[in-house]
């Protein structure tokens, strides 16, 4: 309950970060916040009251692997949200990565990192 | 109970580094408190049984992802003259 | 002035949209039933005691699979955006003497921590991501400390492409053994003693090909950023 709301009060700093400030380098630095508020709501959904990591070893059931899950579905938290967020910490690098290349080539161009010295290109 | 207020503090921290990162004057130290709340959001997945998650987001989030910034950081410093803020 | 108010404006209606998630949110009691299905599934069917690796290897392998391809796609592009400096060699700097002697000492225990981390992707937290990019970290560390270390971008090239095209094939080899609906399913391999180094199928070998993909892809970001500049 508490990761959730920490979660949340994380995206909403992040997307301020991201209206208030001019530089482009403090809105990569907004988004990289929103990101990791969104996994902490997204692993706050998958915690089992007084569950442990779901690794199926003799500390978790001490029986033969064909029945071993069976006992362990009482004391595991759900896996699957721990899936999802794996894969989804790796693209926030990958798209992260690629918004710092374009920000590089940018402020080579236009000589300035402010975003409103950029105007040309609207119409 | 003791996880309850190891989680409260670890949250209050996160949302300290986040006001920081908004009203610091220099961007070089809002890199730092961006890699400051992912390390406490590390801890708070492996305080809620996630232990896969908290490796991932350790390694990626406050290791890979403040080197890639820093990188920029020098590449756009070394193209103007002086500093802007 | 304006502005200020719209932001706190538009901030506040964002709040109103994100506060349903709050005010109905129940810690759970116990597992919704597609979980159960497999955590009873993991143990019983594909021998491996790591239900998330399972998850991310077997019962949805698709996913990463289309990860593995927006990694690949998006290195592609920072690759493309920055140039490479070409014979300015002499204009690095080396490393203090402490991260010299630092280097020589913790950059084989690194390479090992993140092999190690890869291949036991089934039977502890881990697998291939994590250990991939730890690779990457003990590279850069060599790459910030010696100025001679030339990082080969050849090879880094051909190693994630004999990767990705490796697990492609390994995946394609599920469909041809066993049977026309099992893309990506790992029990073609023989299947081990429970809690062995090689146990659960193809598992170990499809996680340690991931590792080492994605582990010289970030290596390769890290040299190109490293030398963008001007052309001679």
């Amino acid at each position: 309950m508490i990761m959730m709301i920490t979660g949340l009060l994380l995206i909403l700093a992040g997307v301020s970060i991201m209206l208030y400030r001019k530089e482009i380098l403090r809105m990569i630095i907004g988004f990289t916040v929103v990101d990791t508020g969104i996994h902490l709501v997204i692993v706050a959904i998958g915690y089992v009251k007084g569950g442990t990591a779901p690794i199926i070893d003799k500390a978790v059931s001490a029986a033969p692997p064909a029945m071993a899950g069976v006992k362990a579905l009482t004391r595991v938290v759900d896996p699957i949200p721990s899936a999802l967020v794996l894969t989804a910490i790796v693209i926030g690098l990958a798209v992260t990565g690629l918004m710092l290349a374009y920000a590089v080539r940018l402020s080579k161009y236009g000589n300035s990192t402010d975003i409103s010295d950029y105007e040309e290109q609207k119409w | 109970m003791f996880d309850q207020i190891a989680m409260v503090v670890l949250g209050l921290i996160s949302l300290a580094a986040a006001i920081y990162a908004m009203y610091a004057k220099r961007v070089l130290s809002a890199v730092i408190a961006s890699g400051v709340i992912s390390l406490m959001a590390s801890i708070m997945f492996l305080i809620a049984a996630a232990p896969d998650v908290a490796m991932t987001e350790a390694t990626i989030g406050a290791g890979l992802t403040t080197v890639i910034f820093l990188y920029a950081l020098k590449h756009i410093r070394s193209r103007k003259g002086d500093k802007h803020d | 002035m304006i502005k200020y108010i719209l932001i706190v404006a538009a901030i506040l209606g964002f709040a109103w949209l994100l506060l349903p998630l709050a005010r109905d949110f129940q810690v759970a009691e116990e597992l919704p039933p597609l979980a159960s299905e497999y955590v009873q599934g993991s143990p019983r069917d594909l021998n491996m005691p790591n239900v998330v690796t399972a998850v991310v290897v077997t019962y949805r392998g698709l996913d990463t699979l289309g990860e593995v391809s927006v990694l690949f796609l998006a290195t592609a592009g920072i690759g493309y955006f920055l140039k490479r400096r070409h014979h300015r060699k002499h204009e690095r700097t080396p490393g203090s003497e402490i991260m010299r002697t630092g280097a020589k000492f913790l950059v084989p225990m690194i390479m090992v921590l993140g092999i190690y981390i890869f291949s036991h992707g089934h039977l502890s937290p881990g697998g291939g991501f994590q250990g991939g990019v730890v690779i990457a970290s003990g590279i850069l560390m060599l790459i910030m400390a010696e100025v001679q270390f030339e990082v080969s971008h050849r090879l880094l090239h051909w190693s994630e492409s004999i990767s990705g095209i490796a697990y492609v094939s390994l995946g394609l080899a599920g469909l041809i053994l066993i049977g026309m609906n099992h893309f990506l399913d790992p029990r073609f391999w023989a299947a081990g003693p429970y809690l062995a180094l090689f146990s659960a199928g193809a598992v170990p070998v499809i996680y340690s090909l991931i590792g080492i993909k994605v582990g010289s892809e970030l290596a390769s970001v890290l040299a190109s950023i490293q030398d963008e500049g001007e052309e001679v």
